[in-house]
């Protein structure tokens, strides 16, 4: 198992001193190469798991391990892709891509020669020299998939990358990710509010109960890859997480 | 360029020379031809009543802005990214700053003659006082206004604090700093007319115009005027190319 979170449980404290549970006893494995979404309903502490698992912030209690070693703060194993406005705009795109590079010290020459191969990836070797504000929302999130790709993390941890984006682009990144995917053979953590899209991307989908946010169930996605949307089987997948996310709405 | 935008200031030079013909008294208002001949000699000491031509006039207080402007960029720079970035340090000196900034650079003219003695010293800290507060008070926006994920992405790409401040905090504030720094040049540019006012001082654009007045000759006023007009604009100028060039991307972050 490379990615093991235990127990971890994350209150806040109010200005008024009290206290609300955000998280409670999330207890999870993922393996190398795994695909894990963590599909919840807003505010159930989805997005702050997943930066509890960034190091960006601290659980109450609870630990994290990659491969047997502890995990506090930032790890040079992770890269974090965010929803918006994470591309530095006084940056072209390659440099953007280089970013990473450039902070671990690596030279010109080759971080210039890895960048390039990343914007192979995703496509966008033409656009080397643009800004980020010349680009399509679409665009601009395969520059930060290339940028955290650039480090050669093992593990990818996806806040809703794609929320902000029109439902064609939506549909058309996740099928380039999983193609991604497929040839990088990363760990992907991947948040989102979307049954559809955990339905199409995910091996196992973990389900998230409103706050305080509780594993609800694991569902383990069988369908092979590429998956279509209008299969039968699917539907029925997607109908079952929705259920149990809808059920949870009621009760809440 | 379109016309209209030549149109007032040609129709005002006309209304200048018909009104100085009518008026006919070179105090009040001289004619046309006595004052651009010592604009198109801005070399020649000849029409400035012994006080060295007005390009050497113009140096020595280009001179005088640049040593103020200088010393509160190198303070108020610092100042404004420490008080950015923290919260205690913001409410340390903010209120001392919020006491301080309405008074206007010229009311600390006593005070500056009376800590540094008439000369060069009081005439940069007047500089200084005018120019500070808009450096300072854009630094410290432009670095709040950095956007939390810019640093985060930082961060969890292993990005140490000094990596974060030189390479997400300063690029990301920098427009809003260099807003700060063309508001603070245009002060400080107002600012050294005045303080060239100053009993004891013997050159500078300031002190050509208030001399000249004290020996009524009008068109070197407006000469001088019309030179301290436009090396205001043409500094502005660059402030805008710069920022045309550099940071084109402010306002359209995404």
């Amino acid at each position: 198992m490379a990615l093991v979170l235990d127990s971890i449980s994350k209150s806040f404290s109010l200005a008024d001193g009290s206290t609300v549970d955000a998280l409670s006893g999330i207890s999870l494995a993922v393996a190398d190469s795994e695909f894990v979404s963590v599909l919840g309903p807003s505010g159930c502490g989805k997005t702050t798991l997943l930066r509890i698992v960034a190091g960006l912030e601290t659980p109450t209690s609870g630990t994290i391990t990659l491969d047997g070693e502890r995990i506090a703060g930032p790890s040079p194993r992770m890269a974090m892709i965010f929803q918006e406005y994470s591309l530095y705009p006084w940056r072209t795109v390659i440099d953007n891509i280089e970013f990473g590079l450039e902070i671990r010290g690596m030279t010109r020459e080759e971080r210039k020669k890895r960048a390039i191969e990343y914007l192979d990836l995703v496509g966008l070797r033409d656009f080397a020299g643009r800004f980020p504000y010349e680009l399509s929302g679409g665009m601009r999130q395969r520059v930060a998939v290339a940028r955290a790709l650039a480090i050669d993390p093992a593990i990818l941890l996806m806040d809703e990358p794609f929320g902000a984006l029109d439902a064609q682009t939506r549909n058309r990144l996740q099928r380039e990710l999983l193609d991604i995917w497929e040839k990088t053979r990363k760990t992907v953590l991947f948040v989102t509010h979307s049954v559809d899209e955990a339905v199409y991307l995910s091996d196992r989908i973990v389900v998230l109960t409103p706050r305080p946010g509780r594993i609800r169930e694991i569902v383990p996605i069988g369908l092979p890859r590429p998956r279509e949307r209008t299969d039968v089987e699917f539907a029925r997948i997607r109908r079952y997480v929705l259920d149990h996310v809808e059920n949870m709405a009621d009760t809440r | 360029m379109r016309y209209q935008r030549v149109l007032l200031p040609i129709i005002l030079v006309v209304a200048w020379e018909i009104a100085a013909l009518a008026i006919n008294n070179p105090f009040i208002l001289p004619s046309l031809e006595t004052v651009v001949p010592i604009l198109i000699n801005p070399f020649s000491a000849s029409f400035t009543l012994g006080t060295g031509s007005l390009a050497e006039n113009a140096a020595i207080s280009i001179e005088r802005v640049g040593l103020g402007f200088l010393l509160a960029t190198a303070i108020a720079i610092p100042l404004g990214v420490l008080m950015g970035r923290s919260r205690a340090l913001n409410d340390f000196f903010d209120s001392l700053i919020e006491i301080l900034r309405p008074i206007p650079p010229l009311a600390w003219v006593p005070l500056a003659l009376a800590w540094f003695k008439i000369g060069l010293t009081s005439i940069v800290f007047i500089i200084f006082i005018g120019a500070f507060f808009p450096i300072l008070l854009n630094t410290i926006d432009g670095v709040k206004g950095v956007k939390k994920t810019w640093i985060e992405v930082a961060t969890t790409l292993g990005a140490s604090e000094r990596q974060v401040l030189l390479k997400v905090v300063l690029p990301g504030a920098a427009p809003t700093v260099w807003t700060g720094l063309r508001v603070g040049f245009g002060i400080a540019w107002m600012c050294v007319v005045a303080a060239e006012w100053l009993p004891g001082i013997s050159r500078g654009l300031g002190y050509l115009i208030l001399y000249a007045y004290n020996f009524g000759q009008t068109n070197l006023i407006i000469a001088g005027m019309v030179v301290i007009g436009l090396i205001g604009l043409a500094i502005d100028l660059v402030f805008k190319k710069v920022e045309k060039k550099w940071f084109s991307w402010r306002g359209l972050e995404r």
